[in-house]
This record gives structure tokens, sequence and C-alpha cells, in this order.
């Protein structure tokens, strides 16, 4: 995996694999450090990597392990002293995705998600010390890929489903039966709250999350769908903050196919 | 990832036995009427229990059931070689090359197409319940595929659905930018005439997953307060029923199924999209950083292949992939480049001690026909790959 961690005094890029973890300036020219993963972590005969990136609290990086660990790293402002300020033991499952709050979280919401294999949500605030504010018990499904905003966690499963919980108290808020196979990637705009979700039944969806202002209620509604013909989608991304435009990759695919209202 | 490899090689094989028994077949010649050197019922049957035979002993299971990585294509290839000729039979370069081709095609489209990660077990149950019906009158043979049966369902039974991913997404990796035409494919339109496999977007949706459509929302006490709809171009039904996860039972997944039968012969076409595979093509001339490896993994499952030599006065009959002969030979003149199985430089490995013990295996391999070219023996390992 690759993801861009942008914090207020640099922005790094992490790259997660089998061996450990990298983390490179921005413009890719100086490998800043380089964390190789215990491999006596993890019971004999099981795959070891690493999955899962974050910027969190203005200051961290988090990464996910196959462990169900999730690795906190205190970045400087600059240079290389990058610290594991702490190991996160919640998860049982490897774990498959983090997000970090894109909005405005409301009081006791929390800034970071984590997800795993066997689709259990934590939700942590983040700090010297990260706290679990509540753990989202799984359904039987694996949740492939989260994305938290104005304290709403997004959440796609391997079974196609898209489901929507409140952060603050755990509560499940929406369940959409989004795609007809495994849902690879989830991306939101913060500016306008759209949703994006990439899956191997072809499909690119693009959803509108909000909230009522009198009810407090979240909605979800569908806005657009697009068909990769004969196209597994395994990667998905919006072009800008508001949404207007995506990417999409696939595969077997050697092109990026990106789509502009 | 959680051992990908007895999955990979076990429906590769399934696929291979399918093909064989097809232009076996296709090729045999009543008993009474058969010639000397001509194919008769008696003789495809035998093939098959000697090849099932070979691909099921404990040894070679126990090898192939240990935790390792995925090997190269190539790498592989060497394995199912020798595999197709663990009996009288003989095939040529040619079409031993449009063989792999057939099974890996096939293969990466059942990976590909298979509904949940979890299916990928039911696709290699459909490959054993057809070998199992192979060799139904050879009880021996038989109770050596159970052993493996509950083998397999003992090691991934129990496996989550994101593990399953990531065996399937391993596999995928693996036959990553292959788009080799297969004639069936084309004509039954599951393959573009580009290569790519069609992915359709109606049917059954898979167990567990709902038909798409529904959006509910629900209140901060759990109560739904709102349902709407929306809609797409998939057209997708409820599926019946689940497949058999037991080792006997109706799997209900297609995938993995024979779809050869003697009217319906297989051709392959070596694509002109050979700007496809530009990226790739480069690659096979570089030395192999995991060669060492990828020899030490090819001594120790060849070690476990045991072969019966054929008796003395014996001679190997020879399977033809194609229709003619000069088809065959022509397969062989007009084969991209790119899509060579040749064994890449193994410059790489200078360990002498590893060298010979597989030069020692080979050779114990090797089955008495004049060969073609006149190397020496067990100098160049390279040759004797290409000799195999």
């Amino acid at each position: 995996q690759a993801t861009w961690c942008v914090l207020p005094s640099r922005v790094l890029l992490v790259l997660t694999s089998q061996k450990g973890i990298q983390m490179y300036e921005s413009d890719g020219s100086v490998m800043v450090y380089w964390h190789a993963l215990d491999i006596a972590e993890h019971p004999p005969a099981q795959a070891v990597f690493a999955r899962g990136i974050a910027a969190a609290g203005g200051r961290f990086i988090c990464v996910g392990t196959s462990s169900g660990l999730v690795l906190v790293f205190d970045i400087p402002h600059k240079g290389t002293n990058v610290t594991v300020s702490e190991v996160l033991e919640e998860h049982h499952d490897a774990i498959t995705d983090i997000a970090a709050e894109l909005g405005q979280a409301p009081d006791g919401a929390g800034d970071l998600v984590t997800a795993d294999d066997a689709g259990t949500l934590c939700v942590w605030s983040s700090g010297e010390e990260f706290t679990l504010l509540n753990k989202i018990p799984a359904f039987g499904c694996t949740c492939s890929s989260v994305k938290l905003w104005n304290g709403i966690v997004a959440a796609g499963y391997g079974n196609g489903q898209i489901r929507l919980y409140e952060a603050a108290t755990g509560v499940l808020r929406a369940e959409v039966s989004a795609h007809a196979r495994w849902i690879y990637a989830l991306d939101l705009a913060p500016l306008t709250g759209k949703l994006l979700s990439g899956a191997e039944d072809s499909f690119v969806h693009v959803w509108k999350l909000s909230r009522n202002p009198d009810t407090d209620d979240v909605e979800i509604e569908h806005c657009h769908a697009e068909c990769v013909t004969d196209t597994q989608i395994c990667g998905a991304r919006f072009c800008d903050p508001e949404g207007c435009s995506f990417a999409v990759t696939g595969y077997d695919l050697s092109e990026i196919f990106r789509y502009s209202q | 990832a959680t051992r990908p490899l007895p999955l990979l090689f076990l429906n590769l094989g399934g696929e291979m036995l399918y093909i064989l028994d097809q232009r076996l077949r296709a090729q045999s010649i009543p008993g009474e009427k058969a010639r000397k050197d001509e194919w008769t019922d008696v003789d495809r049957k035998r093939v098959m229990n000697d090849i099932i035979t070979t691909m099921f002993n404990k040894k070679f299971m126990e090898e192939l059931f240990k935790p390792q990585e995925l090997y190269s294509k190539k790498a592989l290839r060497t394995v199912y070689d020798r595999l197709a000729h663990a009996s009288i039979m003989r095939l040529n370069q040619a079409s031993m090359d449009k063989l792999y081709d057939l099974m890996t095609m096939a293969f990466k489209y059942q990976v590909l197409l298979c509904p949940r990660p979890k299916d990928i077990l039911l696709v290699t149950f459909n490959h054993l319940d057809a070998i199992k019906d192979f060799v139904r009158d050879s009880p021996g043979i038989l109770n050596q595929v159970d052993e493996t049966f509950r083998q397999l369902i003992e090691m991934y039974g129990c496996l989550s659905a994101g593990e399953f991913q990531l065996i399937r997404q391993t596999l995928l990796i693996f036959f990553q930018d292959m788009h080799i035409r297969v004639s069936i494919f084309l004509k039954d339109k599951v393959q573009n005439s580009n290569g790519r496999f069609v992915l359709p977007i109606s049917g059954p949706v898979p167990w567990g997953t709902e038909v798409p459509g529904l959006i509910r929302m629900f209140n901060h006490n759990g109560d739904e307060v709102k349902r709407t709809q929306f809609t797409t171009d998939g057209n997708y039904i409820i599926p019946q029923r689940e497949g058999s996860f037991e080792l006997y039972g109706d799997r209900v997944l297609k995938l993995g199924t024979n779809m050869y039968s003697v009217s319906r012969p297989v051709e392959t076409h070596m694509s002109g999209s050979s700007k496809n595979l530009a990226p790739h093509a480069k690659e096979n001339i570089a030395p192999n950083p995991h060669a060492k490896e990828e020899l030490n993994f090819l001594a120790r499952l060849l070690g476990g292949l045991e072969i019966k030599k054929p008796g003395g006065s014996e001679t190997g009959f020879q399977l033809n992939l194609f229709t003619t002969d000069e088809e065959e030979e022509q397969a062989a003149l007009t084969r991209p480049e790119e899509l060579s199985y040749k064994v890449v430089n193994i410059e790489a490995t200078q360990e002498p001690g590893r060298q010979a013990e597989l030069a020692r295996i080979l050779e114990e391999l090797e089955v008495a026909e004049p060969r073609p070219a006149s190397s020496d023996k067990g100098e160049d390992l390279l040759a004797l790959m290409d000799g195999l």
C-alpha cells in the first residue's frame, strides 16, 4: 500500500509491504524511516505484512499489521527521529484499513478508526496515549475499507455492504446493499461528504452523506454509478476535496481511468 | 500469504487432466482396430491413472503442503512437464506449451470469477471430485485423493474471508497480464477478443451478499426510519443454496468442472497483440533473484515425484494437442518470444552442491529416448531443464 500522510509540519509518503514499513519525504528523495516487521510476533506459517495507514492527531502515523497490532509512530517536525510511541492491541485479526477524521468530529467521537479481517471496528481518540472509545463488533464479514467524517464511520465490507456508524456511540445508522461483490475501496470528499465505493463487481458508486439538522439522523443517498466493463475495481479515489472527479484502477489494468462531472 | 501453492497446484493439475483426457479420447482408436502406435481406451485410462497416482503420492503432497512462497510460472511448469510424462505418453514442446497455456488461463478465469473468496475451495473440490471420477475403478488411488481432500478441508476449512481473499489476490498476481486467447472461451463469450475475461453484471449474487439496491437508515435508538432504493445496470438475483465444503456434496458452483468434451476441441491463439505484453516481456532476460529458492523448491518437489519408468520394451506414445502434426510444428515456430516458457538464465545460482543435486534428480527422471540436441549431459543445468 502507499499513502500520503499529511501532517501540519510535513508530508510523508508511507509504504507498507510484507517486509515492513517505509516512510519517505514527499518527493520520494530520501527514506526517512524503515520499520521491519517482527516475525516472532506472528504465529508460524501465517502471512506477515503491514496494511492500513493513516496520519492522526497532527503528530502521529498509524500503521496496521497482519497480527492485529496497530503501530503508532511519533513523527518529528523534520528529520528522521521517528519513534514507536505506542502499540494498540485491541484487534485479534489482521488489520485491513485505518482512517482518521477528515472533517470536524463532534464531542466524544474520536479521531481514528481501525478495521480488521473479522469485521471489528475500533474508534480511538489520539494523543500521547490513545484511548479506545468504542469497539463495534463484527457481524460476520470482513471490513475491507473504512472512512471517518464528521463523526460518521463509513465501512465497506467483503459482502458488498456499506454501513454507517455513529463514531461516538457505535450505533448503526445506515445499511446499504451497495455492491454485488467484495468492496475494495472507499474514499470520502471532506468538503461535501461525498463517498466513493469501488468493488469487484465492476461498479463504482458515488454517495452523499449528510446529517439531518433537526433529527441528527445520518442520511445517505445514491448520486451516481459507473460500470467499468469487465474490470474488477481495486482502487478508487476522489481527485479533489469536493468530489467532482475520481480515478479508478483495476486488476490486469495498466491504465487509470478518470471520471469527472 | 497463507499457502496458496496447494490450491494452485491441484487446480492447475485438474485442468491438465481435463485437457489430456479430452485429447486422448479424441485421438483414441477402438482396441481391436488400433495399430501398435495408436491410442486405445485402455491406454487412456492407464495414462490418467499413472498421472493421478504420481500427483497424489504421499511424499509429494507432504512437500506441497509445506509453508512456502509461490514461485514463477516457469518453475511450476517444470513440475507439470514431469507430471505429464509420468506415463507412456509423450508431448512435444509445442504441445506442452499449449497445455500449460490452457491450464493457466482456465484457472485464472476460475479464480477471477469466484463469487466469494472462499469459493476458491469449491473450485478446488470440483476438480478433485472429477479426479476421483477418473480413478473410480482404482480404490488405492481413490484413497490417496481422499486423503488430500481431507488435508485441504483441515488446512483451509476454517480460514476467514479475509484470509481467502489474500490467497485469491496472491493467485491473481501470479496470473496478472496473461491474456492468451482460448478458442473455447471465445466461442462461449466468456473471453473478449482482446484476451480479457467477461465479467457479467447479472446472475446470482454470492452467498451472503444481498442484491444491490436497498438503503436503510436508523435513528439513534436503532429503529429503521427511512428506506430508499437505487438502481443500476446490473441485474442480480438471489442464489438458491450454498455449495458443500464436505468430502462429498453438491458444490453448486460450476467453476472448476470439466468444460471440454470430444466435440469441443481447444485451440489457443498466440495473439498479435504483443504490444500489450511489452511491459513484462523484458523481465525474461534479467537474472532471477529468486533463482536459488526456485531451484530448491523444484528439487524438493521433483524429488517427491516417484515416477515409474516404462518397461524396457515399451516406447512412448506421442500425444498431440493440435489437430495435425503440421499445426504443432507451425505453433512451435511461431510462438512469440514473450510467451516462451524456456527456463531463464540461472547464473545467479553458483552453488555447486545444489546444482549437482538437481542435476542428479533430473538425470534420474530422464526417459530413454534419443535426444534432439547433442549437448553434454550433466554439465549445463540449463540444457538439462530444456531437455525435459
